[in-house]
């Protein structure tokens, strides 16, 4: 019953994040119009055969721009993410193998960096710095290193008093090896997770940011600069705001679908996790 | 007499309607119930209630409910008597002298006389002795003499052509303190409360009569302070709110129950360029970018053809001063490459363009914007910016190639035509031409009409001629009105006239 469940969501995980990247695939090689063309004559106009999902206030094609929002979508989903846990991972190695000062340091700096609400530090960030993408990414990843910086630890913590990483020591391995060869292989499997719930969150916060005026520039098609735009239409033609709208859920449920389905699947095949739940 | 045979006559009414009230029921209680109070949405909240110490355009157009000054303006911007009868230039434009009107009571009853107009003028220009209040006061301003209750005469350093413009300012009550928290004034309304963060409410003036086109007929004014446009939509169609300014693409959401006023707003939208900044040092390259932009299309897609298309920076607003049939620039993408070519940008460039990304408009023009000169070769890099940055960067520093804003104007047409002088503090713009900048002084101290607008219209077309900017529509300030109601003004500046809006019958 249990493990029906698991497989569940992963299985609805696997499909909705594999739907949207063949709309990315299939977007590199066409497009039915390009995203920023306008059209004064045909603005809002109704999907029709022309426009499968209708026109925007410009006469911008949705689809187009939906299909084009998703290279934002992944692009700064990944690239955060993978800022995120490059830092994260190096800091929390350190902190957990050797643990004293450097571990104080460390972890008082990610306390630090969690007493901000992530949002307002990105937005603190592209104030400063100034909007583009490359900033929204960096902001973004640097919102997602705490979780990183701590998960390395507790791993690196916990695998480098067992007695193989001890034999590895008193054979002379260099702390270099022992991290990246002998523990950072037993936390991959949590990484992969919180790598995968983690690209849900920046998306969402990137969607959040855009929707405030922030964040990605226009004409630039992001989902969440969509949804803003469509706001003052919502009432005229809800359609314009539905349609990013659910793409931004079903990419944040899919990715947070197939984090969860992850750790169920992955948690399965750890025999030492299972002994202590 | 009359004033008795009035009562007697509204009272005599009153009971008629009593008794025929009682025929027909609830019917037309709840009908008066509806319609005593109006709602009115307003988008900030006041910053102060003393006239004298507020900044906000959308304070002063609530607060001239309450105040009134010497004169008063109509819809087309003629100054008109309000609190003075009459008035006189003289010697050439350095005095001006007012006959007030008599008779004129404070909303707590007392005489209004012209040392109250001494006071409010020597507390503004700072020739109480303390620190003037309003610098442009203090600049004009040598002093003001009541040789006795009904006459005022100012004296003037130097000739203003803008000085009745000076004279709509509210008069306060000589000796009282408590303008901020309960103002006190002339006005067709008085102030009753202001709770913050939701309202401020004023109840008729029963005793008004300054301006007979403004004695009030609603007993209650409330002004809701509303920022989101969704909510406003929504609060109107519940009747939580009798009036209010609504976006263009919302018209049709309404529907029958609200008539649309609208009209000109008195106000600019522009996009600047940096005239000090290659590319756009070079007037060529300014022209080019003006040729190459379809004003229409902007006007049809950012403000759905609720807008009056501009070639100079002056809103038809400004009747008298608006020059009509300015030569400007017809959309022609072939002569703009042409003139890039000969500026030495055959393949075009790429310019930075720093947009205030709180105002949607200007942001939706700078998409159409890009995609239109993206077709003669100059691609836009769109960068929103938060109005404090645009403010400190664009508008304070001129660190910037290119923006888009709306500029508003009051009553005298320098506020708009000065800014592009070199002299200007905030000429972000940084045109500067020594011919144009003489124009507007010699227009700053003509005080006969004909020639000031003269003066002014040639400013104009030299704005275009040297395509200082890309002067592109005034975007229309549409109000949608609840059908009990009629009569909502709309003035070249912030005014939401209470006084003469009506009962529909």
């Amino acid at each position: 019953m249990r493990k029906k469940q698991k497989n569940k969501n992963l299985v609805i995980g696997i499909v909705l994040v594999s739907f949207l990247l063949l709309l990315l695939i299939v977007s590199f090689f066409y497009l039915p119009y390009p995203p920023n063309k306008m059209d004064s004559a045909n603005t809002l106009a109704m999907p029709s055969r022309e426009h499968l999902l209708g026109t925007d206030n410009f006469g911008r094609d949705i689809l187009s721009r939906i299909m084009k929002g998703s290279w934002l979508a992944f692009g700064i989903g990944f690239g955060a993410v993978t800022i995120g846990m490059v830092i994260g991972v190096v800091l929390g190695a350190i902190a957990g193998y050797f643990g004293g000062w450097m571990d104080e340091i460390v972890m008082r700096l990610m306390d630090a960096k969690m007493a901000f609400p992530g949002v307002i530090l990105a937005l603190v960030m592209i104030t400063v710095f100034g909007n583009g993408i490359g900033n929204m990414i960096l902001a973004l990843g640097i919102m997602a290193i705490p979780r990183f910086c701590r998960i390395t630890r507790t791993g690196f913590m916990q695998v480098k008093e067992m007695e193989y990483i001890k034999a590895a020591k008193s054979r002379g391995i260099s702390d270099f090896r022992i991290m990246v060869f002998h523990i950072m292989p037993n936390i991959s499997s949590s990484l992969l997770v919180t790598f995968t719930l983690g690209i849900s969150s920046a998306i969402l916060s990137e969607a959040g940011l855009s929707f405030l005026g922030l964040g990605i520039q226009p004409p630039h098609p992001s989902w969440g600069r969509m949804l803003f735009e469509a706001q003052s239409y919502l009432l005229t033609d809800p359609l314009y705001a539905v349609i990013p709208g659910i793409m931004i859920t079903i990419l944040v449920l899919g990715f947070n679908l197939l984090g969860d389905g992850l750790r169920d699947y992955l948690d399965h095949r750890m025999p030492q996790r299972e002994e202590k739940a | 007499m009359k004033k008795m045979m009035k009562r007697v006559l509204a009272v005599l009414m009153a009971a008629s309607l009593a008794v025929a009230g009682t025929g027909c029921g609830n019917k037309e209680k709840s009908t008066s119930k509806k319609t005593d109070t109006i709602k009115i949405a307003v988008s900030a909240e006041p910053d102060n209630l003393n006239p004298m110490l507020s900044a906000a355009s959308d304070t002063e157009g609530i607060m001239m409910n309450v105040y009134e000054g010497l004169l008063t303006f109509d819809t087309d911007g003629n100054f008109l008597p309000c609190l003075a009868e009459s008035y006189t230039i003289e010697d050439e434009g350095l005095t001006y002298k007012f006959k007030i009107k008599k008779d004129i009571q404070f909303h707590d009853g007392k005489k209004f006389s012209a040392k109250d107009v001494k006071y409010t003028y020597e507390t503004l220009a700072g020739l109480n002795g303390e620190q003037p209040l309003k610098q442009v006061m203090a600049d004009v301003l040598e002093s003001v003499e009541t040789p006795d209750e009904e006459t005022v005469i100012f004296r003037l350093k130097h000739v203003d052509a803008g000085f009745l413009g000076k004279c709509i300012v509210s008069i306060q009550e000589k000796d009282y303190k408590e303008d901020e928290t309960h103002p006190i004034g002339t006005g067709p309304y008085m102030f009753k409360e202001y709770i913050q963060g939701q309202k401020v409410i004023l109840t008729k003036n029963p005793d008004y009569h300054t301006v007979e086109s403004r004695i009030p007929e609603i007993e209650k004014v409330e002004f809701r302070i509303m920022t989101d446009n969704n909510a406003i939509l929504m609060a109107l169609k519940s009747g939580g709110l009798d009036i209010a300014t609504v976006e263009p693409e919302n018209i049709e959401v309404l529907g029958k129950e609200f008539e649309i006023v609208e009209d000109m707003r008195n106000a600019v939208q522009l996009m600047s360029m940096n005239n000090t900044v290659a590319p756009f040092d070079n007037e060529k390259v300014r022209q080019a970018v003006n040729y190459a932009i379809d004003k229409d299309e902007i006007i049809n897609t950012v403000t759905k053809g609720h807008g009056k298309k501009l070639e100079s920076f002056l809103s038809p607003s400004m009747k008298a001063y608006y020059k009509e049939d300015i030569k400007g620039y017809e959309t022609d993408l072939e002569k703009a490459k042409e003139l890039l070519k000969e500026a030495g940008y055959p393949d075009g460039f790429t310019i930075t363009m720093k947009v205030p990304s709180n105002y949607q408009e200007h942001v939706d023009a700078a998409q159409v914007i890009k995609s239109q000169l993206e077709k003669v070769g100059i691609q836009v890099d769109i960068q929103l910016i938060e109005w404090a940055q645009w403010l400190e960067q664009v508008y304070k520093n001129a660190d910037y190639q290119a923006s888009i804003v709306a500029h508003t104007g009051k009553l005298d047409p320098q506020d708009f035509l000065n800014r592009f002088t070199s002299t200007y503090g905030k000429n972000y713009f940084k045109f500067s031409n020594p011919e144009y900048d003489q124009l507007v002084i010699d227009a700053a101290s003509t005080t006969v009409e004909e020639e000031r607008a003269k003066l002014y219209k040639e400013c104009q077309q030299m704005l275009a001629d040297h395509a200082a900017a890309v002067f592109i529509q005034d975007p229309y300030l549409i109000y949608a009105v609840n059908k009990n109601f009629t009569n909502m003004n709309i003035y070249p500046m912030t005014f939401y006239d209470m006084g003469s809006v009506r009962l529909k019958k």
